[in-house]
């Protein structure tokens, strides 16, 4: 290796990050090469500053307790609407349950889901929140998923059809992380959440407070469309989602 | 105590000072850095069902970053971004590093500061946090090689600035 080599390697021998035998590579060569010696030397004595002078920031109290505060809060409305009389005893039987697998999956109502899609698909125009990952290239966007998710949603862009994909994001339906998907077609925003479900499989048209939503369930995907479309079109774009 | 306000206490709560300094980081002021850790916190509150064991820290660590990238995307005038491979062309390789013989902690806060956006997140959570490559990689969202050569270059600018203050 000659010492332009070594010098880009010597950032990741010092993080312990260089396999075994290009360090030993690496040692004889800065044994025999004063400069880069002591350009070793320098990246070291320049990370020991970095980590002892006290660089880090602390979360202020004031943020911890707003942070509890917060998940309390949360709870707190969302077991009451969720969990009415006797499902509260049922969920406090089951927390311990859950506690120990991460698996808290509320029962909810086909009302209760369609309006959940909607608050998901109103909440995501407000805050400015539409997606995590902004492309639209499926390409891009379905291995964003990778790791978030513990299945992958089949992703397709239909801009030659009229529906271009915008991108993706994580959102949360039916006590399932699921994956939302988000096309556009004019200057209409759809959002397509899909999840893994073992229901039978359904295609259902519905018109719910103004904004239209289809489910289609194939290969074990539950998929719900919604948007402010009118629901033939948004049909269209069901039908190339789920053939 | 709830099912899912326990998870939340297990798993990010003993992250909030990491979470924080990462934040901070990217924000460059208090304020912000608590605005961004509550909005992640209610991020990773509605998809803590999302995490599916492994590292906590990296999880947590890397819904901050998303957060404070969407956050800096809409709260900042819109700066120039640049790929690695042009950042790389700004350099030149051929010129030797000042050698560094110290600097108090202000002038290594100013120096971090004065980094690129991606190469101080970079050196924050290694430096400061611990991280490996490899959670580096999985926070920024980006391949061990990348985080390498990031790193190494984080390092030289961080060199040459703190040369150029020497000399003042």
């Amino acid at each position: 290796m000659n010492c332009a080599e070594i010098r880009s390697l010597l950032h990741a021998y010092l993080d312990g990050e260089l396999e075994l035998v290009r360090s030993l590579e690496l040692e004889r060569h800065l044994a025999a090469c004063p400069a880069c010696a002591a350009e070793k030397q320098s990246v070291h004595s320049l990370r020991s500053a970095l980590q002892q002078n006290d660089l880090s920031y602390r979360a202020p109290n004031s943020l911890r307790t707003a942070v509890r505060k917060m998940v309390r809060g949360h709870e707190k409305t969302s077991v009451a609407r969720e969990h009415p009389s006797i499902w509260k005893w049922i969920a406090a039987a089951t927390t311990a349950f859950a506690v120990l697998t991460f698996v808290f999956r509320p029962i909810t109502s086909r009302d209760e889901l369609l309006g959940e899609v909607i608050a998901s698909h109103v909440r995501s125009l407000q805050a400015d929140h539409l997606t995590d990952v902004v492309s639209s290239d499926q390409h891009t966007v379905k291995p964003w998923f990778d790791g978030k998710l513990d299945f992958a949603p089949d992703v397709k862009d239909f801009t030659g059809q009229g529906f271009s994909l915008v991108g993706g994001r994580l959102d949360y339906l039916d006590g399932h992380t699921v994956a939302a998907l988000v096309y556009r077609h004019n200057k209409h925003f759809i959002n397509v959440f899909i999840w893994p479900s073992d229901k039978r499989p359904v295609a259902e048209t519905e018109n719910c407070r103004g904004y239209s939503i289809i489910e289609r369930d194939a290969n074990g995907m539950r998929c719900f469309l919604v948007s402010d479309l009118n629901a033939a079109e948004l049909d269209g774009l069901a039908r190339l989602i789920v053939p | 105590m709830s099912a899912t306000e326990s998870q939340f206490e297990q798993i990010v709560l003993p992250h909030l000072d990491a979470a924080y300094n990462l934040a901070r980081w990217l924000a460059g002021n208090d304020h912000d850095a608590a605005d961004i850790v509550q909005e992640a916190c209610v991020r990773a509150f509605r998809f803590g069902g999302g995490f599916r064991g492994g590292n906590s820290r990296s999880w947590v660590l890397a819904i901050v970053r998303n957060t404070a990238c969407s956050w800096l995307e809409k709260n900042r005038p819109p700066v120039v971004s640049i790929d690695d491979g042009e950042l790389a062309e700004m350099e030149d390789p051929g010129n030797a590093v000042p050698p560094f013989h110290g600097a108090d902690r202000d002038v290594l806060r100013a120096a971090l500061e004065a980094l690129p956006h991606e190469f101080r997140e970079a050196l924050v959570l290694r430096e400061l946090e611990g991280l490996s490559y490899k959670e580096i990689a999985d926070v920024a969202e980006v391949p061990v090689g990348t985080v390498m050569s990031r790193l190494a270059r984080a390092r030289r600018q961080l060199q040459q600035f703190l040369a150029k203050k020497g000399e003042v």
